[in-house]
């Protein structure tokens, strides 16, 4: 943690000797941890967001990586290692969200909304509340909100690339049928997907991939590596195979050029993240827009 | 019924809906081949009348059947094409992708992308997509294409995978007059070139008149069968509302109905089926 204190705080100096730069930051093993993580994450959080704003449940997916924040306070809060915490809440929150929407029939998310913002505001509300309880220690609650990646141990790599894997194989599983039941709801439908159970599978997906990214980003800017790479692709190619891979391509960047910018710089990795994130998606919009 | 086998039957068929029922005694034989239309006021029961083909709603009284077999059990021949969507014009889904939907989009897994069988499923892609004239917009985002352009790729989408019965539901609701008369010459075109029994519910019936061979027509609780001469008639329309209706021809031979009572709700009552 003070190695990473003092890297982080602009102690090291950027040479433009690439090769060097690179030996040097990941002669730190904190670095290289966080750039296993961030790959890991922003893979996840590219392929599972590519279908979040295909079905246009970005509201609930703000939700889930929000729940994120009172997860890791809980888990502070009595004890236990912050990363349950996260995956408890988010995959819970997911939980709530999916038996109290059920949208009749094949109609639709139209009750979802309101089920999803009464949800925020209870998770958030307490967050507040645990934090409150634990009485201070205010960096943990910015790590929290806004996320520190220079702590990730290697266990937690390891549990991230785990969930990965399971989101990932479950997607692999159930995509095609997704995809037709996100955007053909009545058709498939009738076709026997199971358009309710699909909704309630890809909740808890979304529920897991908010915790992944929360970890690295922070729970208020899990939409970096969830929402952005994911906009940006779905802007420049209307194939979906071609999306969810420049997707995974911008999230990567996004993600090593954030983490290698907070390296060398005394900024913060979730804003460093984001700006990269953010820079593609201006990019792209004004390629399209003077097109 | 000796000449072609018959594709839709209903026997003294009767819904139910809520303590009502919502059309009974209905008797209908759909022989292959034929293009059949469904007509009738709004909330009478055509959407209704397709989901127990489908088998999706059961049946209070009587027995449906679909090329021989109980309503249900034959769905992969049924190409189905649900009443109109719209697709979202910020959709970014090629129409080509919403096609293959239709072909294997309920699937599990992913299709490998250099097997023979995913060629092979492009292949078909392609054709369908070639039969229903769409090949020169279907790699365009489906939210971007006009309505026509749109029911054109969903007819390919219902048609992909080779059925010998296409049910539509209301397929030229919401499209202009030169799109609808495109539309109802491609099915005719499906039906007769395809040999493809359609069964397609209709709020106006001019559009396909001159290719029906058989029409339904639903109202009061009951259904008449019967080609269109036989059925759209003052004295038929009449005795089937149990009120006083007059069919009038205009000159260049379209059939306009006049005297039937609508019911009041026109959008509720497409789900819950309301009678009136």
């Amino acid at each position: 943690m003070t190695i990473a204190a003092a890297a982080t705080s602009g102690d090291v100096t950027w040479s433009w000797n690439l090769l060097n730069d690179v030996r040097d930051m990941f002669s730190y093993p904190f670095m290289v941890n966080a750039f296993r993580a961030g790959t890991i994450v922003a893979i996840v959080g590219a392929v599972v967001g590519w279908y979040m704003v295909l079905r246009k449940q970005t509201f609930a997916g703000h939700t889930l990586s929000v729940a994120a924040f009172p997860g890791a306070a809980a888990a502070t809060l009595i004890g236990v290692s912050a990363t349950a915490g996260y995956f408890a809440f988010c995959v819970a929150a997911a939980l709530v969200i999916a038996i109290a929407s059920r949208p009749s029939g094949s109609r639709g998310f139209s009750a979802e909304s309101a089920v999803v913002g009464t949800v925020q505001a209870f998770v958030l509300a307490s967050g507040y509340l645990f934090a409150t309880l634990y009485n201070g220690l205010l960096s943990g609650l910015n790590n929290q909100l806004f996320g520190f990646t220079f702590g990730i141990t290697n266990d937690q790599v390891v549990t991230l690339g785990a969930v990965g894997v399971l989101v990932l194989a479950v997607l692999a599983l159930i995509g095609r049928r997704l995809f037709f039941a996100s955007i053909d709801v009545d058709v498939a439908d009738a076709r026997g997907v199971g358009v309710r159970l699909l909704g309630v599978a890809f909740l808890l997906v979304l529920g897991a991939a908010a915790a992944e990214a929360s970890q690295i980003t922070g729970a208020l800017l899990v939409f970096a590596l969830l929402v952005m790479p994911a906009a940006v692709a779905q802007r420049v190619t209307a194939r979906p195979v071609a999306g969810i891979g420049l997707a995974v391509l911008i999230g990567i960047a996004a993600t090593w050029g954030g983490l290698t910018m907070a390296y060398y710089t005394s900024y913060p990795s979730g804003f460093c993240i984001t700006t990269f994130a953010f820079a593609a998606f201006v990019a792209v919009h004004r390629v399209r827009a003077g097109a | 019924m000796t000449a072609s086998s018959s594709a839709v039957a209903l026997r003294d068929a009767a819904v139910q809906v809520g303590d009502g029922l919502l059309w009974h005694d209905v008797n209908v034989d759909v022989a292959a081949g034929q293009f059949v239309a469904i007509l009738g006021p709004n909330g009478v029961g055509k959407s209704t009348l397709i989901k127990a083909v489908l088998g999706v709603i059961p049946l209070a009284a009587g027995a449906a059947t679909v090329f021989g077999q109980p309503a249900g059990t034959a769905n992969r021949e049924i190409g189905y094409l649900p009443q109109r969507r719209s697709f979202d014009p910020s959709l970014r889904v090629r129409g080509i992708d919403v096609v293959r939907l239709g072909l294997d989009g309920d699937r599990f897994g992913l299709p490998l992308p250099w097997s023979a069988k995913n060629r092979e499923a492009g292949r078909r892609v392609r054709e369908v997509i070639e039969r229903v004239d769409a090949s020169s917009f279907a790699l365009r985002p489906i939210g971007e294409l006009s309505g026509g352009e749109q029911q054109r790729l969903l007819i390919a989408q219902a048609l992909v995978r080779d059925p010998r019965l296409l049910i539509l539901d209301e397929p030229l609701d919401s499209l202009d007059l030169p799109n609808q008369s495109a539309i109802a010459e491609l099915i005719r075109r499906v039906c007769v070139d395809g040999g493809v029994t359609v069964l397609m519910v209709a709020h106006d019936v001019n559009p396909i008149l001159p290719y029906l061979d058989q029409v339904i027509y639903l109202a009061g609780g009951g259904a008449v069968c019967g080609t269109p001469a036989e059925v759209i008639t003052s004295p038929t329309l009449s005795a089937l509302y149990q009120t006083p209706i007059e069919v009038l021809r205009t000159s260049d031979g379209r059939l306009v109905v006049v005297g039937q009572p609508e019911a009041p709700a026109h959008h509720a009552d497409r789900h819950t089926g309301h009678p009136h």
